[in-house]
């Protein structure tokens, strides 16, 4: 399976790459041979493999529910670019 | 043509927890802007997520409600987007093994007719921050407080087929939750939530038409509003000869209409993986037998049981047990009064309409439950009759003190002494000759005035039915 230079623009937009157009030529290949690799091991057999969704053989740790942090609110605050009212301020999101 | 509308809810309600999902930031609502976001919620380099408990038990609990079945493993993984309020990028969900499995719950139509609604299932995931656009000179302001609540998001199947239904179906919900104390549930104040997807197919049609999805809809009025004002927009399209096209959409409350998201963006391309930074959640028949020995008695078995305990009627019994704490004050009214259909009159009819009309939760209620039980009990031995119950009912609103010391105090007991009801009864006749001679005549509805003017002239203490006996006694 091959990529084209359009579906490379899509993934870097979605992510919030930038990628120049000289750029985009060399991620396109790179990506195309990852592919390549996936579809070599799409033709192995695995029908009687459980699906592994962490490559740990460990199972997750639960937490009991408690507020344990204090919220260092003043530094959280002046790590902003901008805050006002308590709110972190950013470029308006809608248009 | 005649139509049929499809309808399938998204609903999602947040955990009643202390701390956050992944976090132990608390989760108090209302709180100051961003006083409530730690670290892990501002997405700070380095940060890990560790998962509540109660949060998965609240989970698995809804799951044993809805009879589903509860995942031996279950998998969160990452949904990746961009927006300012989630400041990691993606939103930790869980998209392949979600929690809860396939369930089901009963509703009960108009005509009284039970309706089974499939619940596909319930995953967990962290809610986003709140943006506010106004008042920032063209900049957005951001408060991650919510951000990392834990949110339950329950999938219904396209099995509701009006507005109607699906608002139905999403009190019945409603309760449930409200029964098994997992969340507030309050809409209006988005700790539930609820998105609508709604198609329209010819009548006997098995092809799903193309459907829409209705958000920010933020009460259970408006759920059938928007449903409604969606199914005739999407019917006015197709007559014209149009097409629907698959589209998010906002509803509008101030203009009862529904419109196209405006989003520059509104490509659903997730890219979905699995969440590196936590591992499979194995939940074992231990952690779930002990969380179904917490289970409380759910609305439809009270209402069954209500019934017949209690003798109510189809109307009674689930009015009763819509909400949780009716149910219990009901019952408790109900058992130390003695009389479960003056019990159920009273609680559905009188302290109904005193809670509504102040606004207020059942718990806030001036009256409480072994109050109302001495009224109703003082109603059964003949002190006070059912007229001046309601005067009594009223005083007992604003005075704490103990029922009898109001009877007393305001000398409401009733008359039930022969003697005092005779001399009243001589006053009756003597004062109404012409009615005397009617009945006497054979005008035997004549009486019901009489016993009507003997009642008034007592200021409503009489016994009625003493008053009535007495009269025909001296009229013979």
């Amino acid at each position: 399976m091959a990529l084209d230079k359009s579906e490379v623009e899509k993934i870097a937009h979605l992510a919030r790459l930038h990628i120049s157009r000289t750029e985009a030529e060399g991620v396109m290949s790179r990506i195309t041979d990852i592919l390549a690799l996936i579809d070599q091991m799409q033709t192995v057999n695995t029908d009687d493999i459980e699906p592994l969704a962490h490559p740990l053989d460990a199972l997750q740790r639960l937490r009991a529910d408690e507020v344990t942090e204090v919220i260092h609110y003043d530094d959280l605050q002046s790590l902003a670019p901008e805050a006002r009212d308590g709110l972190y301020l950013v470029p308006k999101v809608i248009e | 043509m005649e139509w049929e509308t499809v309808i399938g809810l998204e609903v999602h309600v947040q955990l009643s927890t202390e701390s956050k999902l992944f976090s132990s930031a608390p989760t108090q609502f209302g709180a100051e802007p961003n006083t409530q976001a730690n670290i892990y919620d501002l997405a700070l380099p380095g940060v890990l997520p560790v998962l509540n408990r109660d949060a998965l038990k609240h989970a698995v609990k809804f799951g044993l409600a809805i009879n589903a079945s509860i995942s031996n493993t279950s998998i969160f993984d990452r949904k990746n987007y961009f927006y300012p309020d989630l400041p990691k990028g993606y939103q930790i969900s869980q998209l392949d093994f979600p929690t809860v499995g396939k369930g089901s719950l009963t509703i009960t139509l108009e005509d009284g007719e039970e309706k089974i609604i499939g619940v596909t299932r319930a995953h967990m995931e962290e809610d986003a921050g709140k943006s506010l656009h106004e008042d920032f000179h063209g900049m957005s302001g951001i408060d991650l407080n919510r951000a990392g609540t834990p949110l339950l998001e329950i999938v219904s199947e396209p099995d509701l087929r009006s507005a109607r239904e699906a608002v139905t179906y999403l009190k019945k919900l409603h309760s449930i939750i409200r029964y098994l104390d997992i969340s507030d549930a309050i809409m209006a104040q988005g700790s539930m939530r609820c998105d609508a997807n709604v198609s329209i197919r010819p009548m006997g049609e098995t092809e799903l038409g193309t459907r829409t999805e209705i958000k920010n809809i933020n009460s259970f009025r408006f759920v059938e509003k928007a449903i409604n004002y969606e199914v005739q927009r999407q019917q006015d399209i197709i007559q014209d000869g149009g097409r629907i096209v698959q589209e998010t959409r906002l509803y509008d409350a101030h203009r009862d209409e529904t419109r196209t998201m405006r989003s520059k963006e509104v490509a659903n391309d997730y890219r979905y993986f699995p969440e590196p930074d936590l591992l499979p959640i194995v939940i074992d028949q231990a952690f779930v037998n002990s969380i179904r020995a917490t289970l409380p008695e759910l609305p439809d078995a009270k209402k069954t049981r209500f019934a017949k305990e209690f003798g109510l009627n189809d109307y009674d019994a689930s009015v009763l047990t819509n909400n949780r704490d009716m149910a219990d004050y009901f019952e408790c009214v109900a058992k130390s009064s003695g009389d479960a259909k003056l019990a159920a009159n009273w609680v559905a009819g009188e302290l109904q309409a005193l809670l509504k009309k102040n606004n207020w939760e059942i718990k806030e209620s001036p009256i409480q439950a072994d109050r109302l039980a001495t009224l109703i009990a003082r109603i059964k031995d003949n002190t006070i009759s059912g007229k001046i119950a309601k005067t009594v009912f009223e005083a007992m609103i604003k005075d704490s003190s103990n029922v009898d010391d109001i009877i007393e105090a305001k000398g409401l007991k009733q008359i039930t002494d022969i003697g005092e009801i005779a001399k009243l009864v001589n006053e009756i006749i003597a004062n109404n000759p012409e009615q005397v001679e009617q009945f006497r005549e054979g005008k035997e509805q004549v009486l019901s005035y009489l016993v009507g003017q003997a009642m008034k002239l007592s200021r409503g203490k009489a016994n009625p039915a003493q008053v009535n006996q007495i009269l025909r006694e001296k009229l013979k």
